[in-house]
């Protein structure tokens, strides 16, 4: 049992003396994480900023200029050209000069006056359906606006109909960020640990001493535990590192409990890695490694709900993000985040994720003996 | 003939051809290449095209109605049979919050006691709540259900008394270059972007860095091969597998999702292969200032293939990054790649659009070759 423990402690010195003895090494499974964070904390967000459009109005009258000017005061769009006919509009949208055409009817403010429906065409570049969507969204809270104040302004009771009241929880003002940036920390991880502990083994079968390492006296459960715990406490680091970026520069509010978000976060890692090690378990070489594991970590990525809700996708794919651990950690971490969630709250994702690691982990050390090529 | 021709003016010609069929059979020995090149776009199509999806359908909402009466009963069924929703009733609000705390629902739709009555009075209020933690499905699913609220409300209208016509303002929106509003016809163009950047930036840069490790490439400098040779050698491959991987990608988004080829199929063809010139010269350049895979890897995972999925506008919008970021952009090919290919695909051959993008991905690869063959100087050390 002693000696068993002693030759763990010996391998795991080893591997993370292969991961951090080289100075390149080290800046490479560091530095990124957080650099990443930054760049995904601020690209990856479906608000609009800048959204470029021309307007084409065919009224020239005091409640169209009134409409335009609603429209540049909400700040999210800035014009590029005020055309006079409908010839200009496609030039400029094909060539990418605007994103937008916003083309007010000939008779806008006479329908308003005579207490009429008045028309408005936005013409969207279909190329980027999301932002062409979300602008268009954007236009209609403006136009909505117009006509209450139009009213408002013009002696008509407010409109009968039904008040709808909006109301957010946890994230009042419904910020992007508050969500991406939990949900990085796992997403980031996952894939640098994943790779990480693929090519680990590879590597040395590639070089032939993994070979050397299964005739010396270790068990496989203890190459296994030599070979997952340093990309975990290499992961742990690089979630750590993401968390205090997202504490200290995006000032995400944070709820929950720490202990909770590092014992998910551990559960979570070691899933990760059993996948991982399984990739490895199966690669021949460093190649296979690498197309092994980016053809597992991009449909975990794409199906995890980081970028769209699970429950949009088709039966089929949603029963395959029960295996993939990146589905939990996020749904864990925003939980966590924003709603303080606790274990007696969290268990069925980590269970889930336990399941997964003690699926993956044995296996590989069992692959570890049972396939010498 | 032209054999013998070859065999008798260039030696160099025929040594490229010798190295060229060495890295095929290679690439045919190792099953996983090929994976590469033929699983991972299908894989991707399929992935993009079916599981990814912006549009919601079946959004699970709870209803709380504590009065029940003709209104609140017609809001409902209006609700139920919306394809958008799948509505989960609740008797009480303390009910409700807590199948949203369960995650059952995203949204949680109240109508209050006396509702039928506020609606003859005119002052009627509904409560709408969705969950913030994702703050994106939240906006969507609250924007969803107020529009199913109004919808309602106009057909209620329609049904019994209609409302007086009030001064508003209406929008028509279009969509150009894509009608239907398909969100696929938007993601395909960025499925070619990530094929052609995995093939051209991360496996070339490990099948080079691979014999830098084990030294083959010691070995082939004492052979009279020239350095350009061994790029040329090490380029043809793999060039030729990422324009398979175009060939696939194109042919599959046609065939399953119908998604348009407006522009021509020389400049798709052109285009692409500049790009995939500016990836293979950014592998080549990696692998030889790393020599080890692993490095390459990682270094090629960073500074090709996350650029291709987040500033490349493929899926988030770079003019609502912030200016830095928008800069930075610019560094990476990707950006250029995408652009060009959206434009190609859905307007046609916009050329205000593509010369500009591919002026910068010739100037590009240019620089990127050069680098290469630089560094791949008959050095050992």
């Amino acid at each position: 049992m002693i000696e068993s423990l002693y030759r763990i402690v010996a391998l795991l010195r080893k591997e993370l003396l292969a991961i951090l003895k080289d100075s390149r090494s080290r800046v490479t499974v560091f530095v990124p994480p957080i650099l990443q964070c930054l760049i995904f904390g601020y690209a990856a967000s479906f608000d609009l900023n800048h959204v470029p459009y021309v307007v084409l109005d065919r009224d020239h009258s005091g409640a169209s200029r009134a409409l335009v000017a609603a429209i540049e005061r909400n700040g999210v769009f800035e014009r590029v050209a005020t055309l006079n006919n409908a010839a200009e509009i496609l030039p400029q949208i094909t060539d990418k000069r605007a994103a937008l055409a916003v083309v007010i009817d000939r008779n806008f403010e006479r329908q308003l006056m005579a207490g009429k429906t008045a028309n408005v065409q936005v013409i969207a570049d279909g190329r980027n359906t999301n932002t062409a969507g979300t602008a268009q969204g954007y236009l209609s809270v403006i136009a909505n606006d117009f006509s209450r104040k139009w009213r408002n302004e013009h002696g008509y009771a407010a409109a009968p109909g039904v008040h709808v009241i909006t109301r957010a929880w946890h994230n009042p003002n419904l910020i992007t960020r508050w969500s991406m940036i939990p949900s990085l920390i796992g997403s980031i991880t996952m894939m640098t640990t994943m790779i990480l502990t693929a090519m680990s083994v590879a590597r040395e079968r590639e070089a032939g001493t993994f070979e050397q390492l299964l005739v010396t006296p270790f068990r496989p459960y203890e190459i296994m535990i030599g070979k997952a715990l340093p990309p975990m406490l290499v992961g742990l680091v690089q979630a750590t590192s993401i968390f205090l970026v997202a504490q200290l520069w995006f000032r995400i509010p944070f709820a929950g409990s720490y202990v909770v978000l590092l014992l998910s976060l551990s559960l979570f890692l070691a899933a990760s890695v059993g996948i991982g090690l399984f990739i490895s378990s199966m690669a021949r070489n460093m190649q296979q490694a690498m197309i092994g594991s980016t053809v597992v970590v991009m449909p975990f990525m794409l199906l995890s709900g980081l970028t769209t809700p699970i429950m949009n996708m088709p039966a089929v794919a949603q029963y395959l993000t029960y295996v993939n651990p990146l589905r939990y950690a996020i749904s864990v971490t925003h939980q966590i985040y924003l709603e303080a969630a606790g274990v007696g709250r969290l268990y069925p994702e980590m269970l889930a994720l336990m399941i997964i690691a003690a699926v993956t982990l044995p296996i590989a050390a069992w692959m570890f003996r049972n396939r010498l090529t | 003939m032209i054999g013998a021709w070859i065999r008798a003016h260039s030696p160099g010609i025929r040594r490229v051809i010798a190295l060229c069929r060495k890295e095929f059979w290679q690439i045919l020995r190792d099953p996983s290449a090929m994976a590469i090149g033929v699983i991972l776009p299908l894989l991707m199509l399929i992935l993009f095209g079916y599981a990814l999806s912006f549009d919601i359908k079946n959004l699970p909402v709870a209803v709380v109605v504590e009065h029940s009466s003709d209104d609140t009963s017609s809001a409902v069924s209006a609700l139920r049979l919306s394809p958008y929703f799948v509505v989960h009733p609740a008797s009480t609000m303390a009910e409700a919050e807590h199948l949203m705390a369960k995650n059952k629902v995203q949204a949680i739709l109240r109508f209050p006691p006396h509702f039928s009555r506020d609606i003859a009075q005119g002052n009627a209020s509904l409560l709408v709540a969705v969950n913030g933690t994702d703050a994106n499905t939240a906006r969507i699913a609250a924007a969803y259900v107020n529009g199913a609220i109004r919808t309602w409300q106009a057909r209620d209208a329609r049904d019994g008394i209609p409302l007086p016509e009030i001064p508003n303002v209406n929008i028509e929106n279009r969509l150009w270059f894509n009608d239907a509003n398909q969100s696929q016809w938007f993601l395909v163009p960025g499925v070619i972007v990530l094929v052609m950047t995995l093939i051209g930036a991360s496996l070339t840069s490990l099948v080079m860095a691979r014999e830098w490790e084990r030294g083959t490439f010691e070995a082939l400098f004492a052979t009279p091969v020239r350095p350009g040779e061994i790029l040329l050698s090490k380029t043809i491959p793999y060039f030729i597998m990422g324009m398979l991987g175009l060939a696939l990608s194109v042919l599959g988004s046609q065939l399953l999702f119908g998604v348009p080829l407006r522009g021509s199929l020389w400049l798709l063809i052109l285009l692409s292969s500049l790009y995939l010139l500016v990836a293979l010269g950014i592998g080549l350049v990696i692998s030889s200032v790393t020599k080890s895979q692993f490095l390459a890897n990682q270094i090629t995972f960073l500074v090709t293939f996350l650029p291709a999925t987040m500033l490349s506008g493929f899926i988030y919008d770079i003019r609502s990054m912030p200016m830095a970021l928008q800069i930075i952009t610019h560094i990476f090919p990707a950006r250029y790649f995408v652009s060009s290919l959206q434009t190609l695909f859905l307007a046609g051959d916009v050329w205000a659009v593509i010369l500009s993008d591919m002026v910068v991905l010739a100037m590009m690869a240019a620089i990127l070759m050069s680098i290469a063959i630089k560094f791949t100087r008959k050095r050992i050390g």
